[in-house]
């Protein structure tokens, strides 16, 4: 699914990630986890071809040099990111946006555009599967949702637009035990053989719910130890520092 | 007749000439222009006279040049003041009279006039150059009493009431281009909607330039008597030419007692080109008279075309309890000039107004909005709102906000609220990465910001101007 080798990664002449490689293969659900600035969001940022970072290395998405994607077209191929922080989009109605954007996503992959009402079903469907009320669509596009609501959000979206490949950028951070457990149930019911994840975080907790088949931890732009699960408990309990 | 289009441009697609032999007033302004002008429109002796009256007064005027954007002078000796297809000298009876050419052109400008093909539920008034070449759905309006024909005609079929409101909230001598347009105007439409009537069907009025050197000047008088209700909506469009070509508008509301007129405009006049050559100089003086009680104005305006917009749709606040509203989406990228806004003049009791306005500037742009609040000393318990957004695309253009707020009255409120804002990349990004490409992201966006003052817009025109929206700003963001 996707093979980065050696990624280099600065902006405005500062080098975030310094030499990176991983491997996920489809349905592996692989975690980054990482003390603040260590790189993580940059990476989220450079995969789903977000413009201002220098870039060498070698990214390889489904057998594509995803470098020279521009980031519309890579969502299309089926890149989805859960924002860290969801951006305010003052007027525009959620359910339109969504619609807009689920259109996109099937026009590319040579599938039929959906009407209103057809859309609106499929909204009903995924929105009670994950038990989000539904008013939140009505709203203007993450304007004045409250934390909770715009992660769970993002987690609607990821159903709606049914990508091979979401990063998840810090989803849990700042979410009481509720939330948390509708973005994880979002993860868990959309996990097949053919999806992969990568989640990025900076605690153990979401992982509690969210098994990660790999664990990674990421020091100062370089991996600098991969495990499993047990990788995690240990650093829940010596912290980053221990481990460089 | 030369044909001095460019097609450089492929962003314009209104940008066509229709070649057709059109009937000429002569060269300049004079005396002289402004008879064969009354000539041609069979006018009575008491319209020339009052046409001469104003061009005698525009002999003491000066131009205006207090605005923002600036433009070379204009001679206005080297403009013709009417042209007209020769075809419509006479407006034709019916529309199977009408030169198929024109048909033609409004049908590729998405205005079908046939019978079958008409935009239902929309009455249109089509007038090309200086002449109203078609009026539909009249019949169906004369039933219920309502007059909506050209303002040529009217002056001929309905003097008295054209008389008694004509210049009535424009006077004669208010101000250079009014004055201008008193002496020259050339067609434009006249509604009449009587006591207690609503009127079943939005009404509209297409307006098209196409011969060149060539003003257009247009007047237009609406007057919704006691009680009654009106939605009149216009279009605009122009062929593309490197010249600047000048339309000068005078538009005059008049509402009775308990009256409502809800004003629409959709102006997407020829911006010029990439580098701002040529386009139309949008100079126009709208007002209305909320003269009854309980009467309401509300204005909606979506500026996206001409290289120079110079308007301020105005609502005189006479009657107690009465409303005025003006909702605008001014959009200038390129080289485009606005400088746009409103006038509310509170002098009825408990009167009320709002003012929602949304500027958009991209390119080398510059978009100012310029607005008055004038509460009068007997205006007791009158409120008004004001809310003026500003939106940046790019670094190179400029917006302005000039409020002037008049308060002579302590019972009395006035709010203003305004912000500028950057098109931030963090929106951009996040609307790429739900697979959206630049453009239309941009295009979300920004009817996201003009939302308010899109959902005043007719359902009919709606979704035509959220296009617009999008297609004016194409090629902003790189």
């Amino acid at each position: 699914m996707l093979e980065i080798k050696n990624l280099k990664a600065s902006i405005n002449n500062r080098d975030i990630i310094k030499g990176l490689d991983i491997t996920i293969k489809p349905g592996e659900l692989h975690a980054i986890m990482g003390p603040n600035g260590s790189g993580k969001s940059t990476l989220a940022n450079v995969l789903s071809g977000k413009n201002g970072y220098e870039i060498s290395g070698a990214i390889q998405f489904k057998g594509k040099n995803l470098i020279e994607i521009p980031v519309d077209e890579r969502a299309q191929k089926g890149i989805f990111l859960a924002f860290q922080y969801p951006t305010e989009i003052p007027g525009v109605n959620t359910n339109n946006f969504l619609k807009t954007s689920l259109n996109k996503v099937r026009k590319a992959r040579g599938e039929k555009e959906l009407d209103t009402l057809t859309f609106l079903k499929i909204v009903k469907e995924k929105t009670a599967e994950l038990g989000i009320d539904e008013k939140i669509l009505s709203r203007q596009l993450n304007v004045g949702f409250s934390g909770g609501e715009k992660k769970k959000n993002e987690i609607l979206q990821m159903k709606i637009l049914d990508p091979s490949f979401t990063i998840l950028d810090e989803t849990d951070s700042g979410l009481d035990i509720d939330a948390l457990k509708t973005i994880a149930n979002g993860v868990n019911s959309s996990r097949d053989k053919m999806k992969s994840f990568l989640v990025i975080t900076h605690y153990q907790r979401l992982l509690d719910y969210i098994k990660p088949d790999f664990v990674h931890v990421l020091s100062d732009g370089k991996i600098v130890k991969s495990g499993g699960m047990e990788l995690a408990e240990e650093l829940e309990k010596t912290g980053y520092k221990k481990i460089k | 007749m030369k044909n001095q289009n460019i097609n450089t441009l492929e962003d314009y697609k209104y940008g066509f000439t229709t070649d057709i032999e059109s009937v000429r007033a002569p060269k300049g302004l004079s005396e002289n222009s402004i008879k064969f002008i009354s000539k041609m429109k069979k006018e009575p002796q008491w319209m020339l006279d009052w046409r001469l009256k104003a061009f005698n007064r525009l002999k003491n005027l000066k131009e205006p040049n207090w605005q923002k954007p600036k433009y070379p002078k204009i001679n206005y000796q080297d403009l013709y003041y009417y042209s007209a297809p020769k075809s419509a000298s006479e407006k034709p009876k019916s529309l199977d009279e009408v030169d198929p050419k024109l048909i033609e052109t409004y049908k590729k400008l998405g205005i079908p006039l046939n019978e079958q093909k008409r935009l239902s539920g929309v009455a249109v008034d089509a007038v090309f150059d200086s002449v109203s070449v078609a009026t539909t759905y009249k019949e169906e309006l004369t039933k219920k009493g309502i007059i909506f024909c050209s303002i040529s005609e009217a002056i001929r079929n309905h003097p008295d009431l054209v008389r008694k409101y004509l210049g009535s909230v424009i006077p004669l001598t208010d101000h250079y281009f009014a004055t201008l347009n008193s002496a020259v105007f050339t067609d434009g439409s006249f509604v009449y909607i009587p006591p207690k009537v609503r009127c079943p069907m939005e009404l509209s009025t297409y307006f098209r330039i196409n011969a060149s050197e060539t003003g257009q000047f247009e007047r237009t008088l609406i007057i919704a008597d006691k009680g009654s209700y009106v939605s009149y909506l216009e279009g605009c469009t122009a062929p593309m030419r490197d010249e600047n070509q000048l339309h000068a508008a005078n538009v005059e509301l008049v509402a009775l007692d308990d009256a409502e007129i809800k004003y629409s405009t959709v102006q997407n006049w020829y911006p010029g080109d990439k580098d701002g050559v040529g386009g139309i100089y949008n100079f126009v003086t709208k007002r209305g008279a909320c003269r009854g009680k309980n009467s309401k104005i509300s204005w909606t305006q979506v500026e996206t075309g001409s290289a120079i917009t110079w308007k301020y749709p105005s609502c005189i606040l006479q009657g107690d309890n009465s409303v005025g509203e003006f909702y605008s989406i001014a959009i200038t990228n390129n080289h485009q000039k606005a400088d746009t806004g409103t006038k509310m003049i509170h002098l009825g009791k408990n009167t009320k107004s709002k003012i929602i306005s949304k500027g958009i500037s991209a390119g080398q742009a510059d978009n100012t909005y310029r607005g008055l609040v004038d509460i009068g000393k007997n205006a007791s318990n009158s409120r008004n709102f004001t809310q003026c957004d500003s939106l940046l695309m790019g670094n190179k253009c400029g917006a302005h906000t000039v409020p002037y707020i008049k308060n002579k009255n302590s019972s009395s409120t006035v709010e203003h609220e305004a912000t500028t804002s950057k098109i931030n990349d963090e929106q951009l990004f996040y609307c790429n990465q739900r697979g959206m490409n630049q453009e239309e992201a941009v295009s979300l966006i920004v009817n996201g910001f003009c939302k308010e003052v899109l959902q005043q817009l007719p359902m009919e025109f709606a979704v035509e101007a959220q296009k617009l929206v999008g297609i004016s700003l194409e090629g902003s963001v790189g």
